[in-house]
């Protein structure tokens, strides 16, 4: 495929009749590689307990933090931590994710699902920046998973049901490399089986693992072993005992030491040199070219896009997204609009209401301000009727009066009489 | 305005009609950097050999332009600048060819490989360039067809489906070629460089240099310099890309002493000291090409060539293209030009 690109459009291959010196260029390239430094992001997925910590501390011959995780999480967590590596000139930025809780529950059908999530959320956050107008591709931090090393448990029988179920959900999405975990527990001939076992049902269930590539004659060879080791039977230390005369990592037993860089004991040793010795940068470049493109396909889809001819619609998909953009916008609009109307709607109503209960109550108040009147009136009827009634009677007393003192007058004799009669009267 | 119970009826309303914010996922996503010490050998640096054994397996592209009045020996020096017929010169226009009315753009490709690594290389030449009697705007074309590159690369980037490795057709790197008059810079390259030092890398060189005697050579190259810097034309490598210390050192040594590079091309060889040299005969001696003494072409050569190659092409990619880009998609939309704090506030709005 490269030769016809270099053949391609009518361009021959001319000869040079002297050093030019452009065969620094992959130095060059290389150089400023280096200089802006490496990421390589492994996710570890496997149940709580195989050893997915120890493995990256011995792959990486170092103590990343973190103590051991509990069995009785709720549900299935993802735990990330990043690291800054380096070796000779060249600096690493190394990300370790590892599940939590994983293969715990009673209820497994969703365990994988925050796995798929996590992936598609780095590929998510890589294809907006992509997306952005003003973008940084060139500095940025890369997340997106490169490898996915899936632990299985050494039962030395068959692939759980969740392992073939996590598999299949992955296998579009990441590079899987299959390892069977704390593999000191199957003897080697069980494991022979084991191994045959695991990939006969990888192969039924049509799980795509990742094949290290044959295509790079310097490479194909070992690629091309390996890929027959699939899966690897890795065990983990970081313990490092005397054997012999050098010191060495391995796993001290009653019945004797397993040595983990010994590849009669495991494949460990095959697992550094194909995750990290051969192929890390065929990794990324996987995880870019293939799985990402596929992602950004998918989404670009069904957010609704469509590569039109290149002669019809120049930028079909900017200018849908523009589009797009645009129709949201109108819409966010159309629904504040909407918004805006009720509350318009309401307030008037309130005021509709509260002006009908202004008006009763001075309904009320003149009601009874009237009625207020009408008794003030009543009362000083009653009042003046009363006056009337006294004034007549003081009328009448003086008048009365007035005829007793005449009387008195006129009749002395008659006083004790009349003041008797007096005195009756009152 | 209206307080009371009534009004909490209306807000409860309300928030049913804004949808409730779609669940996070819950993954802790800052990382922590720390710094690890190795107890042994790992092989990360093997990511060296991986990486340039796969550049090597998928080849180079390189696209460089030359613009300059005809007779000033541009496809000579590109042909002496990759050691091969790369160039087709145009040997002087015969009575029946007319000068052309208008710049022509002619890119012509080859391929040429050097110690396992083979480059696609592209000369695009600019014929009627400054030819005119009256040039004006005669640098639009040229404008147009770096853009128009811009362009197809841009296209293949928002397909749906992408290709494994779009073809780069982008200019990485413009030689303007000035005329040794001795005296200053013409309107005419003031102008191109002005609009073009925008959208390309501009490397000035200074044609048939052999013209100029070394006394004349430096005072014309402050000159030049002075020019540029008045007119605030940014060539290559720009001030305001140098990535670290070390680059604007070393850039700024060639900024300030080599450029513009006073060349000389041939594709003759001669006898001279028992060696065979490119070079020019001339009735007073032989002006060695490659000969530090005579001419600065090997300075241009290990700068273009050998040591900011592959920075060419990523100043083209990362900023020219980037810049192309962000105007390219700020029109296209008919938005006011939005910055990207803008977006997130919408995306927040969802």
């Amino acid at each position: 495929m490269d030769s016809e690109y270099v053949k391609g459009e009518g361009c021959r291959t001319v000869p040079l009749s002297g050093h030019v010196g452009f065969d620094s260029l992959p130095d060059q390239l290389v150089n400023k590689s280096v200089n802006h430094g490496f990421c390589f992001n492994i996710l570890c997925v496997g149940e709580t307990g195989l050893g997915k910590s120890t493995l990256m501390d011995t792959l990486f011959n170092t103590k990343f933090e973190g103590e051991p995780a509990s069995h009785s999480q709720p549900g299935v967590k993802l735990k990330s931590n990043t690291y800054d590596l380096q070796e000779s000139n060249v600096n690493l930025k190394l990300t370790i994710v590892s599940t939590v809780g994983f293969g715990d529950q009673i209820n497994k059908e969703d365990s994988y699902k925050p796995i798929v999530e996590f992936i598609d959320a780095q590929f998510e956050a890589y294809l907006q920046e992509e997306l952005k107008i003003k973008r940084v591709l060139h500095n940025y931090h890369d997340t997106r998973i490169h490898a996915c090393l899936y632990f299985i448990a050494p039962t030395g029988h068959s692939l759980k049901s969740l392992d073939l179920v996590t598999m299949k959900k992955l296998d579009s999405k990441v590079n899987i490399i299959p390892i069977i975990a704390k593999s000191d527990a199957v003897s080697k001939s069980e494991l022979t089986k084991f191994k045959i076992k695991i990939t006969s049902e990888l192969v039924s269930n049509g799980v795509q693992i990742y094949q290290f590539p044959t295509d790079d004659e310097s490479v194909a060879e070992i690629n091309g072993t390996m890929n027959a080791h699939l899966p690897f039977a890795v065990i983990g230390s970081t313990e490092e005992m005397k054997i012999g005369n050098k010191m060495m990592k391995a796993r001290q037993y009653p019945w004797g030491t397993v040595q983990v860089e010994n590849e009669a004991h495991c494949d460990f040793v095959k697992l550094r040199e194909m995750l990290i010795r051969v192929n890390m940068e065929d990794l990324r470049e996987q995880t870019h070219a293939r799985h990402y493109e596929l992602y950004r396909r998918c989404k670009l889809e069904e957010m609704g896009f469509k590569d039109t001819d290149p002669d019809s619609k120049p930028f079909s998909l900017q200018e849908t997204y523009e589009a797009k953009r645009n129709e949201f916008l109108g819409e966010l609009q159309k629904k504040e609009e909407e918004m805006r109307q009720m509350f318009v709607q309401r307030v008037k109503e309130k005021e509709a209401e509260l002006k009908e209960a202004e008006k009763e109550l001075h309904e009320k108040f003149d009601r009874l301000k009237k009625l207020h009147q009408d008794e003030k009136k009543k009362l000083e009827d009653k009042k003046k009727s009363l006056d009337d009634e006294v004034n007549a009677f003081k009328q009448k007393k003086t008048a009365a009066e007035l005829l007793q003192s005449q009387a008195q007058q006129a009749g002395g004799s008659q006083t004790l009489k009349r003041d008797k009669e007096r005195k009756n009267f009152f | 305005m209206f307080k009371g119970p009534a009004d909490t009826r209306t807000d409860a309303a309300m928030s049913d009609l804004v949808p409730e914010p779609r669940q996070k996922p819950v993954v802790p996503m800052k990382p922590v950097s720390i710094n690890s010490n190795l107890l042994g050998y790992i092989g990360i640096d093997t990511i060296i050999e991986q990486m340039r054994k796969k550049t090597m397996k998928t080849g180079f592209d390189f696209n460089i332009m030359v613009v300059g009045q005809s007779g000033l020996g541009k496809s000579t020096l590109v042909n002496t600048l990759f050691k091969s017929q790369v160039s087709r010169k145009s040997s002087g226009w015969s009575r029946e060819e007319k000068i052309p009315k208008t710049v022509e753009i002619k890119a012509i490709g080859h391929v040429i490989e050097e110690g396992g690594v083979k480059m696609k290389l592209t000369v695009i030449d600019t014929p009627g360039f400054g030819d005119q009697i009256n040039n004006e705007n005669c640098w639009e074309p040229i404008e147009k067809y770096i853009n128009e590159q811009y362009e197809k690369f841009l296209k293949e980037e928002v397909n749906i489906a992408r290709k494994k490795r779009i073809p780069d057709t982008r200019v990485h790197c413009c030689l303007y070629f000035i005329s040794p008059t001795g005296h200053s810079l013409r309107p005419l390259d003031l102008e191109f460089m002005k609009h073009l030092s925008k959208v390309v890398n501009i490397i000035p060189v200074i044609a048939k240099a052999d013209t100029m005697t070394l006394e004349e050579k430096i005072e014309f190259k402050q000159r030049v310099r002075k020019e540029l810097e008045v007119n605030g034309i940014e060539f290559y490598p720009q001030k305001e890309f140098d990535e670290d210390l070390e680059d604007k050192t070393e850039n700024d040594k060639i900024r300030q002493e080599s450029m513009p590079f006073a060349v000389v091309g041939s594709d003759k060889e001669y006898q001279v000291n028992g060696k065979r040299v490119l070079g020019r005969k001339t009735p007073w001696g032989i002006i060695e090409v490659e000969n530090l003494n005579h001419c600065e072409f090997a300075l241009l050569r290990d700068f273009v060539i050998r040591t900011h190659l592959q920075d060419l092409k990523e100043v083209t990619h990362n900023i020219h293209y980037e810049t192309y880009r962000a105007k390219r998609l700020n029109d296209n939309g008919g938005l006011p030009p939005m910055t990207v704090e803008t977006e997130e506030n919408h995306e927040s709005n969802l």
